[in-house]
C-alpha cells in the first residue's frame, strides 16, 4: 500500500498511561536473572495497569484527550478504529465502547482491529482513506494495549500498558500526512493462539527477519516515493519493543540519535505494543513546532511496518497544551512490586 | 586400499539461515562443491551424508534420498546413505566416503553433512542434542551439554591448574579466526573480559564458551588419487582416516579429563599417516566448548596432557604458532551445525592447504588434520590431509 499527496492528517491526539510502574530490576530480581537484563534492553520500567484497566478503558482515556485536546464535536466522527493485541473481549468490539464513553453519534462504523505491535498504525491508514474519499469528515484511530508476558519468559521484562488516539480529518490539521507506505509479509515471529492466556515467539527470529527487515523495508519505500532521506526530517520514530531495536534501526536507515530521543520513550514505560510507535509519535508531537517533519515507521509481528511522513502545521501551537502530554503521564509514576503487579496483570488464578 | 583424494569442497555461510530450509542448504553446498570438483551428475558413484538429528530439529529423516534427490540425482538411482554419531555425523560421512573410494567398491563419492537447527526453539535443539548423551544415566539426571564440559572443565582446572583466562583465550583466539572467514557465524572480535562477563550457563562455562545453534552444509568430493589430477589442480590427498568410540555416559571413563576416543583416532591416523603430531601445520579441531579444544590439542598429541591452556595463553595454537588451530574459527565462531561440522573441518584444510584460505592462510601448509568429536567423546574421528 502507497499514498502521497494526500492532503489530510492529523486533526488531534491523546494519549494514556497507567499511573502503575514495575522496575524491570524487580522482575529480574524475581526470576532469579543475574545478567543485567534492564541494561541490556534499554528497558528500566514499564508502565502496569491497574486492576480495573484494560484495553477498553485505556482506549476511551486517550480518546477523550484527543477530543478535548481539539475540542471537537465527537459526532463528527465517522469511523472507530481500535487497533490492539488484548481487546478484553474474544468477540464484541471495543470501538463501541469507546464510542459510546466519548459521545459520538450512532451514524458512524466501528471494528476492532489486530496486527500485534502495529494495529493503530493500521487503523490511521484505514481512516485517511475514508476521509479523503469523503466518505467520513473525522476518522478515529486508536492504538492501545494491555500487553502479556508470560511469567519469566524475555516479554515479560517489556509488556506494558498504554495506548494513543489520534483523529484523522482534511480540515485543522495540526499535522499532514504526507505519504505512506506499507511492507508486509507472512513472516511467524510471535503470535498467541485462540485461547491462550500468553503469546509465544521465535526468540531471536523476532530480530533481523522480523523487526528489522520490515521496519527498514517500509521506510526505505516510503523514503524512496517521497524522494527523500533521513536529513530531510527533524525527528524519528520507530516501533519500540525495547530501547535496543529503535536506535540500532535508526542508525542502520541513517537517522541520527538525536532525532529519535523525543519519540523513545520505552526506556521508562515499556513496550505497550500497538500504543507503542503511536505514543513515541506523540511525545514528538509534544515538542515539534511548525513546520518540522517527522518520520514513522510502525512495526507488528507476523509481521508488516507502516511509514508515514508528517508534517506540523502552525496549528500545533495552538492545541498542544490542552491535554496531558506523554512526559505528564510518565512523570506520575507509583512503583509496585512484583507480588502486586502479579495481581494488577491477573497472573494468579484461583 | 587406494589413495584417496579430494577433489572439490564446498561450504555454506554458517549461521541463523532463517530463509533457507534443510534441502535449501543442501543443493546450495552441493552444487559449489560439484562446481568446484568439476564433475557431472552422472560420474557420481555414491554420496554419504552426516545428519544427527533432522528427525528433531525438521522433523525430516531418510535425509539419503532426500539429498540425491535434491541434488538432482534421484533418476540415476545411486546409492544415498545417512550415518549418524551424534556431532561427529559429518567426519564420520567423510570417513565412508573415503572407505567406499580407498576400498575399489566406488571411484567419485560426495561426502556432505548438513544440519537445520534453528526451526526449533533453543529448548528443543539443546534437547534434541542431549541425545548424543546417554539419555537413561545421564540427561535423566538433569545432565545438558554444558554440564558435562563443565564438569571436565573443573577436573581440568584442579588437576592441571588450567585458568579460567586460558579457557576464555579459546575463544578469543577462535573468534580471532573466525573474523577472517567468510563463511563463519560471527564476524566479531572478543576479548577474554567479555567472556569471562558473559553469562554463566555451567561453572566454569559461560555463554562464550560454547558453540553456538547454527544452519549450515558442507560437501567434499572424493576420487582414487590416480585419477585426482583429472579434476583437480591441486588435489588434496586423504592419508589417514581413523574413528574410535569410548563409553557413551562420561562416568564410566577411565579418566574424564581425556577423551581416550581422541587418543586412540589419533594414535591410528597417526600410525596409517607415518607422521608425527608435530609435523601437522593446520588443524581443525572439536571446540564445542572452550575446554574441548585444551582436551583435543592435548589428546591428539600438539603438547602434553595439562599444557594445553598455557600452550593456548601463549599463542602456541594461533595463527603462527607451532599448530594453527580451527583457522576457521572452529566451532566456537565459525559456528556448529553438528551434522555439517566435520566435512567443513575438512572444507576447511583443504582450502589452507591448496593456499585458498584469504586472511586466514597458514603459511606453506602442507598437511593438516581435522579432529570431529560426538558427544562428549563417546566417538572421536581424525583425519590427516596432505598437500
Amino acid at each position: 500500500m502507497r499514498g502521497d499527496h494526500l492532503g489530510v492528517g492529523i486533526v488531534s491526539y491523546g494519549v494514556y498511561i497507567p499511573r502503575y510502574r514495575i522496575k524491570v530490576d524487580e522482575i529480574a530480581r524475581v526470576w532469579g536473572e543475574v545478567e543485567d537484563v534492564a541494561r541490556s534492553l534499554n528497558v528500566y520500567e514499564k508502565a502496569v495497569p491497574d486492576l480495573d484497566e484494560d484495553t477498553a478503558t485505556i482506549a476511551v482515556e486517550a480518546a477523550r484527550n484527543a477530543i478535548s485536546r481539539a475540542d471537537l464535536d465527537p459526532r463528527r466522527i465517522g469511523a472507530i478504529y481500535t487497533g490492539s493485541e488484548s481487546h478484553p473481549y474474544a468477540v464484541k468490539p471495543t470501538g463501541t465502547i469507546v464510542g459510546e464513553a466519548i459521545g459520538c453519534s450512532h451514524s458512524h462504523t466501528v471494528a476492532d482491529m489486530e496486527f500485534a505491535c502495529k494495529a493503530g498504525t493500521a487503523a490511521i491508514q484505514a481512516c485517511l482513506g475514508l476521509v479523503r474519499s469523503g466518505m467520513i469528515d473525522l476518522g478515529l484511530a486508536i492504538g492501545a494495549d494491555v500487553s502479556q508476558g508470560a511469567p519469566g519468559d524475555a516479554l515479560e521484562y517489556t509488556a506494558a500498558a498504554g495506548g494513543a488516539a489520534y483523529v484523522v480529518g482534511s480540515k485543522d490539521l495540526i499535522a499532514e500526512i504526507e505519504g505512506t507506505y506499507s511492507f508486509t509479509t507472512d513472516t511467524p515471529d510471535f503470535w498467541r493462539r485462540e485461547g491462550m492466556p500468553y503469546p509465544e515467539h521465535g526468540g531471536r527470529f523476532t530480530g533481523e527477519p522480523a523487526y528489522f527487515k520490515h521496519v527498514t523495508s517500509a521506510a526505505k519505500g516510503l523514503m524512496e516515493i517521497l524522494g527523500r532521506g533521513p536529513e530531510d526530517y527533524d525527528y524519528a520514530v520507530f516501533h519500540q519493543p525495547n530501547g535496543k531495536f529503535p536506535v540500532r534501526v535508526a542508525a542502520k536507515l541513517g537517522f541520527k540519535k538525536e532525532q529519535i530521543a523525543p519519540g523513545l520513550v520505552v526506556p521508562l514505560i515499556g513496550n505497550t505494543y500497538s500504543g507503542s510507535t503511536l505514543i513515541g509519535l506523540a511525545a514528538t508531537l509534544d515538542q515539534a513546532k511548525p513546520g518540522e517533519s517527522i518520520f514513522v515507521t510502525s512495526f507488528g509481528s507476523g509481521a508488516g511496518s507502516d511509514a508515514f511522513s508528517i508534517r506540523v502545521t502552525e496549528r500545533i501551537d495552538d492545541i498542544r497544551d490542552r491535554a496531558p502530554s506523554v512526559r505528564d503521564y510518565i512523570a506520575i509514576a507509583e512503583y509496585i512490586d512484583y507480588a502486586r503487579y502479579a495481581k494488577h496483570k491477573g497472573k494468579l488464578r484461583l | 586400499m587406494r589413495a584417496v583424494s579430494i577433489i572439490g569442497v564446498g561450504c555454506t555461510r554458517f549461521g541463523e539461515r532463517w530463509d533457507s530450509s534443510l534441502r535449501d542448504l543442501v543443493v546450495e553446498t552441493g552444487i559449489a562443491a560439484i562446481e568446484d570438483a568439476g564433475v557431472t551428475g552422472e560420474t557420481i558413484d555414491a554420496l554419504y551424508v552426516g545428519n544427527m538429528s533432522g528427525g528433531r530439529f525438521v522433523e525430516q529423516e531418510h535425509i539419503g534420498a532426500l539429498i540425491a534427490d535434491y541434488a538432482g540425482l534421484s533418476s540415476l538411482h545411486i546409492p544415498s546413505t545417512r550415518v549418524e554419531a551424534a556431532c561427529a555425523s559429518g567426519g564420520l560421512a567423510l570417513r565412508e566416503a573415503f572407505l567406499a573410494v580407498a576400498s575399489g567398491y566406488a571411484d567419485i563419492v560426495i561426502a556432505a553433512g548438513v544440519e537445520k537447527m534453528t526451526d526449533v526453539s533453543s529448548g528443543v535443539a539443546a534437547d534434541a542434542l542431549a541425545a548424543a548423551a546417554d539419555r537413561e544415566w545421564e540427561c535423566f539426571f538433569g545432565a545438558t551439554f554444558p554440564a558435562l564440559y563443565a564438569m571436565i572443565a573443573r577436573l581440568h582446572m584442579r588437576k592441571y591448574g588450567t585458568t579460567r583466562e586460558q579457557l576464555a583465550q579459546v575463544a578469543v583466539k577462535n573468534h580471532h579466526h573466525g573474523h577472517m572467514n567468510p563463511i563463519a557465524q560471527y564476524h566479531t572480535e572478543i576479548s577474554v573480559e567479555d567472556v569471562m562477563n558473559s553469562p554463566l550457563v555451567a561453572d566454569p562455562l559461560r555463554v562464550l564458551d560454547c558453540s553456538p545453534i547454527t544452519d549450515g552444509a558442507a560437501a567434499v568430493v572424493l576420487a582414487p588419487s590416480e585419477i585426482a589430477s583429472r579434476y583437480s589442480d591441486t588435489p588434496i590427498r586423504i592419508l589417514a582416516s581413523a574413528q574410535a568410540s569410548d563409553s557413551l555416559a562420561l562416568h564410566d571413563r577411565r579418566d574424564i579429563t581425556t577423551l581416550d576416543s581422541t587418543v586412540h583416532a589419533a594414535k591410528r591416523a597417526f600410525s596409517q599417516a607415518r607422521l608425527t603430531p608435530e609435523e601437522i601445520d593446520v588443524a581443525e579441531v572439536h571446540d564445542c566448548f572452550t575446554i574441548g579444544e585444551i582436551l583435543a590439542i592435548e589428546d591428539l598429541g600438539f603438547f602434553p596432557k595439562g599444557e594445553g591452556g598455557i600452550a593456548t595463553e601463549e599463542g602456541r595454537t594461533s595463527i603462527g604458532g607451532d599448530v594453527a588451530v580451527n583457522t576457521s574459527g572452529g566451532l566456537k565462531a565459525c559456528g556448529h551445525p553438528v551434522g555439517a561440522t566435520g566435512i567443513k573441518q575438512a572444507c576447511e584444510i583443504v582450502l589452507q592447504l591448496r593456499g585458498e584460505a584469504g586472511k586466514r592462510q597458514v603459511d606453506e601448509a602442507e598437511i593438516g588434520l581435522t579432529h570431529n568429536v560426538g558427544g562428549s567423546g563417546g566417538t572421536a574421528l581424525v583425519h590427516i590431509l596432505s598437500r
